[in-house]
């Protein structure tokens, strides 16, 4: 009888969803808000060669520092109700084979996840991409080297002053520039540099920094609470 | 046709993935099926030319979360096997 119910509850959703389905057909050319994004004089203010990283760091900038916030809170919440467990576990070693692979594995990985969020201006990635990139290698040494003290200080400052200098550098493009998050307090440059595109590559290296460190935190919190008993 | 072909191929993968993750009962297994619905995911956006979702989606969807599921289900058990003693 309960399972019946809910089949009919599954078929009245999929009635009501199947209008949307069959009147849907694809966009034959861009909508009105993306086309202005995509002019050309507007493309060439930005002078970035990552379209979605011009909207998502300019246009869009307030929403990126939502999201930034969002991720604050949730990193603060969780800190705020994992209880710090009081004896200092030692756990087994690792293997060798384990060890070594990720002595090697984590330079590497830690370099791509600079390499996405310092070029996020002209190749797909940014810094959420970026930061957790960086923090799926620090979950390597957490995992590969559990006796070793995670510094949890120096994450937590390094957020900090991320954050700051984020907020920091958007306020300076509404004192100096056009206005709140505009990217042209710094040259524009050429197009196609590395350091073009204005303020992009800085704002979203320390977006990069924020969010792997937080993630970082994160992770490390929920090691901490485990228990062997 | 062929990038059609493998887009359906994904799509049965990941709704797969999903239904083993809803029905099974070792939490492990369905755990492990949540991650690889997210690395399939992220193969699907890198197809469909949303490479940046794609990063993220395999980044924090099949590595981060996955893990901080295994953190958690430990904690629970520990914390359950305390409480029975």
């Amino acid at each position: 009888m309960r399972n019946f119910f809910i089949i009919i509850i599954i078929a009245a959703f999929g009635i009501m969803l199947y209008p949307l389905f069959d009147s849907f057909s694809g966009n034959e050319e861009l909508s009105e808000l993306a086309s202005f994004y995509a002019q050309k004089e507007n493309v060439e203010k930005v002078n970035s060669a990552n379209l979605v990283t011009a909207v998502v760091v300019t246009y869009r900038g307030l929403d990126t520092m939502g999201e930034v916030t969002i991720l604050f809170l949730t990193a603060a919440i969780i800190a705020f109700f994992l209880k710090k467990q009081s004896d200092v576990r030692s756990l087994r070693e690792n293997t060798e084979i384990f060890t070594t692979a990720a002595k090697l594995l984590i330079p590497i990985i830690i370099m791509l996840g600079v390499y996405i969020f310092i070029n996020g201006h002209l190749s797909p990635g940014g810094g959420f991409q970026g930061g957790a990139v960086i923090a799926s290698a620090i979950i390597l040494i957490l995992l590969a080297f559990p006796n070793k003290p995670f510094n949890h200080k120096f994450f937590g400052y390094m957020e900090s002053v991320s954050g700051l200098v984020f907020v920091g550098l958007a306020a300076l493009g509404g004192l100096i520039g056009l206005g709140y998050l505009d990217n042209a307090i710094l040259p524009l440059g050429t197009f196609g540099e590395l350091m073009s595109a204005g303020a992009i590559p800085v704002i979203y290296s320390f977006v990069g920094l924020k969010v792997g460190a937080e993630l970082s935190n994160i992770l490390n919190g929920f090691q901490s609470v485990q228990s062997d008993s | 046709m062929n990038f059609l072909i493998i887009s359906i191929l994904l799509g049965i993968i990941i709704l797969a993935m999903a239904g083993i993750a809803i029905i099974q009962k070792n939490i492990v297994v369905a755990i492990i099926a949540a991650g690889a619905l997210s690395l399939f995911a992220s193969i699907l956006y890198l197809l469909l030319a949303a490479p940046d979702v794609a990063m993220t989606e395999a980044a924090i969807g099949s590595g981060l979360s996955t893990i901080i599921f295994f953190y958690v289900l430990n904690r629970i058990r520990t914390t359950d096997e305390r409480n029975e003693e």
